[in-house]
């Protein structure tokens, strides 16, 4: 089925973004994905570049995520440049909304504890009470007591990411083969040697980016990915007219006037499926948040499923026991589409993550905890 | 362009506003088929990209027939039965909220 100078194992939000930036580089690429039996946390999720409260136990996740955030604004004219797609990036600035006292004292515990870490990158975050809070953010009901907000904080449209991404790529003469799961990997002299029912890929580096598929892939070279699944469920009203700047993180409004409201976090398994008790707790909450949202209509609802680690933050890994092996798994993938095209692949392509930046995501980490 | 069916003819006449101007439907009507008989093909337009719609499946499965009926955005017309005095506007793009 062809050689490669890069294999990359899924066909998300993380595999394109890495295959992106190593076809900027001038890689020549296969892309090999699932088809619709997929669990596909790309297709799902809920669309914040989101920097504030990330990174409390990891500071370098913190410095990491905020690189993103900063190097979004290129890849959003990159991918518009070269694809016509408007990702719709923006960084108005988010809010995280708090609907009790009890809720807002956590909340600067929180952001005290993950700012006073040593060698936090240091950026902005402001408390505002409620009738400050009300200056940005018109409408907020009367329950909400208020808020945190975080300049750096924006929104993107994530299917017209991941579809300007998959146009990048093929522009750029990348194969993408979809119902092409990986089922076994093995060497073959220095490549490594994929089999799929279609046929067997060579290629001389391999990037698993399989989201949950590579709790079962990366053992095959030499590594561990302890990812779980954890659902979230969203829902989408009618479209409105503009109302709402800023995202929030359990509220936000598209670019196309959809208001998206989310996000559970469940430990359910596989199971995707949406619940009434939920949805209607997100419904309520949403309602508090912004009382004209009452008579908006809601037009679908949908589960998804996170691609969890034990400890929440990334693995960026390459094998030492197959150098040209790399493993890439994150539960923030539109966040992290910048660093991951513009930051990440060039170390990959150059075929070294630099230890100073990339030690701590090592899934090495786990294997020390459970030892400890 | 449409027709009404010779028997709904014989129906009680049913008096109902688009947009302010008054128009006349027939008993059990929906309110899709009393604009389309009334030469109102164009109900609203998207919100995106502003292209005009109308009526379409006439059963409620196409959502292009949205129009605002006694103040309530975004109805299915072709899922709502004419009544006296009620009224129907088309929507212009997105809907309001009111924060
Ligand atoms: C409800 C919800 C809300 C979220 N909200 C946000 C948010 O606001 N901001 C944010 O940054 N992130 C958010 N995320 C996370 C984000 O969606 C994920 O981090 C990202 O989509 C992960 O991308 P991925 O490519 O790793 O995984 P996936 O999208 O799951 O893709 C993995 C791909 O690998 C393929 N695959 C699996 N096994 C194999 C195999 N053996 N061979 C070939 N291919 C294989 C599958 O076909 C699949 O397409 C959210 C996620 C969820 C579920
Ligand atoms: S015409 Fe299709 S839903 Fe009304």
């Amino acid at each position: 089925m062809g050689a490669f100078d890069v294999a990359i194992v899924g066909g998300g939000l993380v595999g394109t973004a890495v295959a992106y930036g190593l076809a900027r580089q001038g890689a020549r690429i296969a892309v090999l994905d699932e088809g619709d039996v997929a669990f596909r946390a790309s297709r799902g999720n809920f669309g914040l570049v989101w920097v504030q409260s990330k990174g409390l136990g990891m500071p370098e996740y913190a410095a990491w995520t905020k690189a993103s955030s900063d190097a979004w604004a290129g890849l959003r004219d990159a991918l518009r440049d070269e694809t016509g797609i408007d990702t719709a990036f923006a960084r108005p600035g988010g809010f995280h909304v708090c609907l009790t006292d009890g809720e807002m004292e956590r909340r600067r515990e929180q952001n005290k504890r993950l700012h006073n870490q040593p060698d936090m990158v240091p950026y902005e975050v402001r408390f505002l009470d409620r009738k400050d809070a009300l200056d940005l953010l018109p409408g907020l009901g009367p329950e909400v007591v208020g808020v945190s907000y975080c300049p750096l904080d924006g929104h993107a449209n994530p299917l017209k990411l991941l579809r300007a991404l998959h146009a990048a790529l093929a522009r750029r003469g990348a194969a993408y083969r979809s119902n092409t799961p990986v089922q076994r990997i093995e060497r073959s002299g220095d490549a490594f040697a994929l089999t799929t029912p279609a046929g067997t890929i060579l290629s001389g580096k391999l990037i698993l980016a399989a989201g949950l598929g590579n709790a079962r892939l990366a053992p095959m070279v030499g590594m561990t990915a302890p990812v779980r699944p954890q659902r979230g469920q969203i829902l989408v009203t009618e479209r409105v007219a503009p109302f709402l700047k800023h995202p929030l993180v359990t509220v936000r409004q598209t670019d196309e006037g959809s208001v998206m409201i989310g996000d559970s976090l469940e430990e359910a398994g596989f199971d995707d499926r949406v619940g009434h008790a939920v949805v209607a707790m997100m419904a309520d909450r949403a309602v508090k948040t912004f009382p004209a949202l009452r008579g908006v209509r809601v037009v679908r609802t949908w589960g998804a499923l996170r691609v969890m680690t034990p400890d929440g933050f990334p693995i960026y890994q390459q094998s030492a026991e197959h150098p040209g092996a790399f493993l890439v798994t994150c539960h923030s993938g539109v966040t992290l589409a910048a660093g991951h095209a513009l930051n990440l692949a060039p170390h990959v392509a150059a075929g070294c993550l630099p230890d100073a930046a990339f030690a701590a995501f090592s899934a090495r980490r786990f294997d020390v905890r459970a030892a400890a | 362009m449409f027709a009404r069916l010779p028997d709904l003819k014989e129906r009680a006449v049913v008096r109902l506003t688009v947009d302010g101007r008054a128009i006349e439907a027939r008993a059990g009507e929906s309110v899709a088929a009393a604009l389309l008989l009334s030469g109102v093909l164009v109900v609203r337009t998207t919100p995106v990209s502003g292209a005009p719609r109308g009526p379409f499946c006439m059963m409620g499965v196409c959502f292009d027939c949205l129009v605002s009926i006694d103040g309530e955005p975004n109805r299915q017309a072709c899922m709502v039965t004419v009544r006296d005095g009620m009224q129907v506007e088309r929507m212009q793009g997105a809907r309001k909220v009111d924060p």
